[in-house]
């Protein structure tokens, strides 16, 4: 009988696209609910867990302290209106340092992907400063541009640069032929062959490569705030650790993984109009 | 309509795709190109759409020498080959974006309605079968309304019923619109149900070996006598232009 029910389960998740289609509106917002349930149930129920063991003196918390008293210092900063500056701070690095580097990577790995002589001047260099563990350019970034917001904002941009880079130049290069030769069979002109054809076909993998450069930004920023900040979720890290603060610690990876899930949410969900064409596995994820 | 003059095509590689091909297809008749392998069919159709130049020799439809994809011809190719960013009405509606909206939509809906999928316009194509995919192809290409369209293959990836109800949507169409229409195929059976006239090409370098009129009126029944007789003929044609290319008789086992 479990054995029965089990193997019904799978069948059911990879149908769930086309249930869901006919299932009426309650039945889908149902099933949505469930899913969100499910997601938070395991950080839930272990903090609900740490939480029970610190007030009945089974664990000390004081390195790991209970939910309660995380949330207390996050309600602390925000009241204070501490919290908001430093979650400005960082998102602002975060977002110039993003916004740069889609530009640099979108526009050179464009240049590459369009013309085989540019991508074997260009890419066999930034092959080369990719494999550049990004920190080790620390140093030069603060002598060159100093201690404050641009070497942070140089280091955030150089971050999410590659990935960016790499996707735009992957993605052009991986466009089919074939469907290239359907944009030749209708006269379409070079710029009408890209707006057309390249573009649409590129985008999926663009967004792809757009997320993940978020996200290294995201990972940057912190080794960004570590090199001296004033402000910036980095710096309550800093802070906690050398005022021996560990709930403002986890208070600041807290708020960096709710800003990185929500930030990376609204990438995804922008470009999801215009990738409704997908197929559904793709679609799904 | 659409000649051919002395038409060479000599590949970087070396390879002699085409030696001196000479061809004149008539206004409105249904040419089918058979042959082996490397007898460079594909070759002479893309040179016909535009998509490559011959080495040698003219390519012309009506007078126009035919250098680059041109706005009378039209191809349509082994696979679908459909936009999968634009919903089945678009993709018929790709060619045709210079027409003003309205005029654009009319057309879409006229040709999907003729290939038998009028209530499919704002499907994905992810959404269709392989049939109805290539059938699609085929009113995208057939929208522009092109005067001579081109077809490699189009219908080898079909299973044999699908396959003989396009090749009566074919007949519908161009009973319709009347273009010249040069098929190459691989399948005799197409060739005998389809056309006005066969051509079998043969390899080493790309040549016509024979050319078979098929004058048999329409509708053909393609489980008759007459159609038995005509692929007989044709495979016998083939055969003979294998043999000749390799200077030998084939083994048994080849021939199958």
């Amino acid at each position: 009988m479990t054995a029965i029910e089990r193997f019904d389960v799978p069948g059911e998740a990879r149908d769930s696209r086309a249930v869901s289609a006919t299932l009426p509106n309650s039945r889908k917002q149902n099933r949505t609910a469930l899913r969100f349930l499910l997601g938070i149930a395991l950080p839930v129920v272990l903090g609900i867990g740490w939480e029970l063991a610190v007030r009945a003196g089974l664990a000390e918390g004081r390195l790991m302290p209970p939910p309660s008293r995380i949330f207390q210092t996050l309600y602390d900063l925000a009241v204070t209106g501490e919290l908001w500056v430093h979650m400005g701070a960082t998102l602002g690095r975060v977002g110039a340092g993003f916004l740069l580097g889609v530009i640099g990577g979108t526009l050179v790995g464009a240049l590459a992907g369009a013309s085989r002589l540019s991508r074997e001047i260009l890419d066999p260099s930034l092959q080369g400063l990719r494999s550049v563990p990004s920190i080790a350019w620390v140093p030069l970034f603060i002598l060159w541009l100093g201690i404050f917001e641009e070497s942070k904002i140089a280091l955030i941009a150089v971050g999410c640069f590659f990935p960016i880079y790499l996707g735009v130049l992957g993605a052009i290069q991986s466009v089919d032929r074939k469907t290239v030769e359907v944009g030749r069979i209708f006269r379409l002109s070079t710029p009408q062959l890209v707006r057309r054809i390249l573009l649409p076909a590129i985008l999926p993998a663009y967004v792809v490569s757009l997320r993940q450069g978020l996200g290294l930004g995201w990972m940057f920023v912190v080794a960004a705030e570590f090199m001296g900040a004033s402000e910036g979720l980095g710096y309550l890290l800093v802070d906690g650790q050398q005022l021996g603060k560990p709930d403002q610690i986890i208070a600041a990876i807290f708020t960096f993984a709710v800003l990185g899930k929500i930030t990376d949410g609204l990438l995804a969900s922008a470009s999801a109009p215009f990738l409704t064409w997908q197929d559904a596995f793709a679609a799904k994820h | 309509m659409l000649t051919v003059e002395s038409a060479d095509k000599i590949y970087p590689n070396g390879t002699r795709a085409l030696a001196g091909l000479n061809l004149q297809v008539e206004e409105g008749e249904i040419v089918a190109v058979v042959g082996g392998s490397g007898c460079g069919k594909s070759t002479f159709l893309r040179l016909a759409a535009g998509l490559d130049q011959p080495t040698h020799g003219r390519i012309r439809v009506d007078n126009e020498m035919i250098v680059k994809p041109h706005p009378c011809v039209g191809l349509i190719f082994q696979e679908p080959r459909l936009l999968p960013w634009l919903t089945v009405a678009q993709n018929v509606g790709f060619g045709l974006a210079e027409l003003p909206r309205e005029k654009r939509e009319r057309r879409v809906e006229d040709v999907l309605r003729r290939v038998g999928l009028a209530d499919y316009g704002g499907r994905w194509p992810r959404e269709l079968s392989g049939g109805q995919a290539q059938r699609v192809a085929i009113a995208r290409a057939l929208a522009p309304h092109p005067k001579v369209l081109l077809l490699d293959e189009p219908f080898s990836a079909l299973d044999a019923f699908t396959r003989a109800s396009l090749h009566e949507h074919l007949l519908d169409l161009w009973n319709a619109f009347k273009p010249t229409l040069v098929l190459v195929t691989h399948d005799v059976e197409e060739a005998a149900v389809l056309a006005d006239r066969v051509l079998v090409m043969q390899p080493n370098p790309g040549r016509i070996a024979a050319e078979i009129e098929v004058d048999l009126s329409r509708p053909r029944d393609r489980y008759g006598s007459e159609i038995e007789a005509m692929k007989r003929r044709i495979l016998w044609a083939l055969d003979k232009s294998l043999r000749r290319d390799s200077g030998e008789a084939l083994a048994p086992a080849a021939a199958i």
